[in-house]
């Protein structure tokens, strides 16, 4: 997830703009969407990226199979060693990288996120991915999109479009993490100088 | 965590557990088609060696390339300078090419201490092994290898290594691995018992975070994993025991002890092993035996370190150290 998706700085009380019922029709529409555009997604792989894009993966991919009566594989795709941020701050801990058995050559991998924002978590993802192997394509699934992209990358499947300020915080709750489904919509109290 | 890692007993159990963790994913990098990470591209680490060295140089500077780090291999033989003076030159050599990190070796204990707080380079050491005092990335590697094999890989993770029971046996006296495995197993949680005869048994071992005891049959069926020692000729200036058939006898692991420890029980060894003095042949090639592993394991470790000590404009946060005297 982008860095300042998940912001800790002091905010404003957050207002949620999605409740759980909203989540779960937009993930049940994309995984929809998914089939479609992946023709049974046969040979999709989700990849979901910690923190959260882990659990909207599985989501997905519990979807996917009560549709098409197939297990999709599953797994998780830490970038924290590609990010090109490292060195703004202490070394981060590690997340988990778990690639399904199966693997991802020649296969559709489908990276999974909670919020897209700088797209600089993606273009980390797609170099971690060409370490690992070569798929036959790649896509791009979040649940909210809030814009101010700073690469030329763009979601395949996106859940909520969001039209966000730079003062304002997106930040995704999971049951799985956080104990309920929501997306809130804070303010910064600090200037977005240099934020990415 | 600190910026140096000069000795196993400046890690606390959360700056331990954090290595261990990281270094469990650095362990999946070696089974990829590209064993390679970004992480520390356009960082300079100099492997600074002023002691022969097999496995430790190996694994530090495999780890280096697998996250991209430019290296510098420097060895110091037989250096006629002072030590004081020709580590300082050698620091201010280094430090003039700009290097980001030190890894040394060095016979003199103290050495990489000087290193790191003389103020002759700025950039954090890594202490690779100094005479008989520290070698922390070898007890890491140990304790990941325990680790592994008593838990697991995956439920492994954010555990230490609480009441489990860890023997090391032999020449203590001049084992820098036995003087940082006690540290660090100390540190998460685990029983030591060093195993010894009383003239390689250290004078102040009293005040070590351990037991000892003379009767390696009797710890045996007590413990999860048993580390053996090679005896240090290079460091020994008199004779600790009358022969090594005596020495063997007593203090040497073969398949009738092996037999006696629990099934589940690990038989270690930091390497270089001395087959027929410490350990048979039959023990070294058991399956219990996780000489091997450990090599691997050092390089995910050591990947570990690297990464936390530089992968950012500062070490990894932990939380701050407790006093505990």
């Amino acid at each position: 997830m982008d860095a300042s998706s998940s912001d800790t700085t002091a905010q404003l009380p957050a207002r949620p703009v999605l409740e759980g019922p909203d989540i779960a029709r937009m993930l049940t529409r994309i995984a929809h969407e998914i089939v479609e555009r992946a023709k049974g997604a046969d040979d999709v792989v989700l990849l979901g990226i910690p923190t959260r894009g882990v659990f909207l993966a599985r989501r997905l991919a519990a979807k996917l199979e009560e549709i098409t009566g197939r297990a999709v594989p599953v797994g998780s795709l830490d970038i924290t060693m590609y990010r090109d941020d490292l060195r703004l701050g202490p070394a981060r801990t590690l997340a988990r990288t778990d690639i399904p058995a199966e693997g991802i050559e020649g296969r559709v991998v489908l990276l999974v996120d909670d919020v897209l924002f700088s797209g600089r978590t993606i273009r980390a993802a797609l170099d971690a991915l060409g370490d690992i192997g070569r798929p036959r394509a790649v896509q791009l699934a979040v649940l909210v999109d809030r814009g101010h992209r700073e690469l030329p990358i763009r979601a395949d499947y996106v859940g909520k479009n969001l039209p966000t300020s730079l003062r304002e915080t997106v930040k995704v709750q999971l049951t799985e993490e956080d104990g309920r489904d929501a997306v809130l919509l804070g303010v910064k109290h600090t200037a977005p100088a240099g934020e990415r | 965590m600190k910026r140096h890692l000069i000795s196993a007993a400046d890690l606390t159990r959360d700056d331990a557990v954090l290595i261990l963790d990281t270094a469990e994913e650095m362990a999946r990098v070696a089974d990829r088609p590209i064993k390679k990470l970004p992480t520390l591209r356009g960082r300079t680490v100099c492997n600074l060696f002023f002691e022969d060295s097999t496995r430790t140089r190996i694994s530090f500077e495999a780890a280096e390339k697998r996250l991209s780090a430019d290296v510098i291999n420097f060895a110091a033989k037989g250096s006629s300078v002072s030590k004081g003076e020709s580590l300082k030159d050698t620091a201010q050599t280094l430090e003039a090419m700009g290097v980001d990190a030190v890894v040394i070796r060095h016979s003199a204990s103290g050495a990489p201490y000087r290193l790191a707080t003389s103020g002759w380079i700025d950039a954090p050491v890594i202490n690779a092994g100094d005479g008989t005092h520290q070698h922390p990335t070898q007890a890491l590697l140990d304790a990941f290898t325990m680790r592994r094999r008593l838990i697991g890989p995956d439920a492994g993770l954010g555990q230490d290594l609480a009441g489990r029971r860890i023997t090391l046996v032999g020449d203590v006296l001049h084992s820098r691995v036995a003087r940082s495995n006690v540290d660090l197993l100390h540190t998460l949680g685990a029983e030591v018992t060093l195993v010894a005869p009383p003239t390689l048994v250290p004078v102040g071992v009293e005040n070590w975070p351990c037991e000892v005891s003379y009767d390696l049959d009797a710890v045996l069926p007590k413990s999860d994993a048993v580390m053996m020692l090679r005896v240090q000729r290079e460091r020994m200036n008199a004779a600790f025991f009358p022969t090594e058939r005596e020495y063997s006898r007593r203090y040497g692991l073969d398949g009738e002890r092996m037999a006696r420890m629990p099934g589940h029980a690990l038989v270690m060894h930091p390497g270089p092993m001395v087959r027929g003095m410490e350990i048979t042949a039959e023990v070294a090639d058991s399956d219990r035996c996780t000489v091997v592993e450990q090599v691997a394991n050092g390089v995910s470790i050591r990947m570990a370190v690297l990464y936390l000590l530089l992968g950012g404009n500062e070490p990894a946060l932990t939380h701050p150290r407790t006093e505990e005297k």
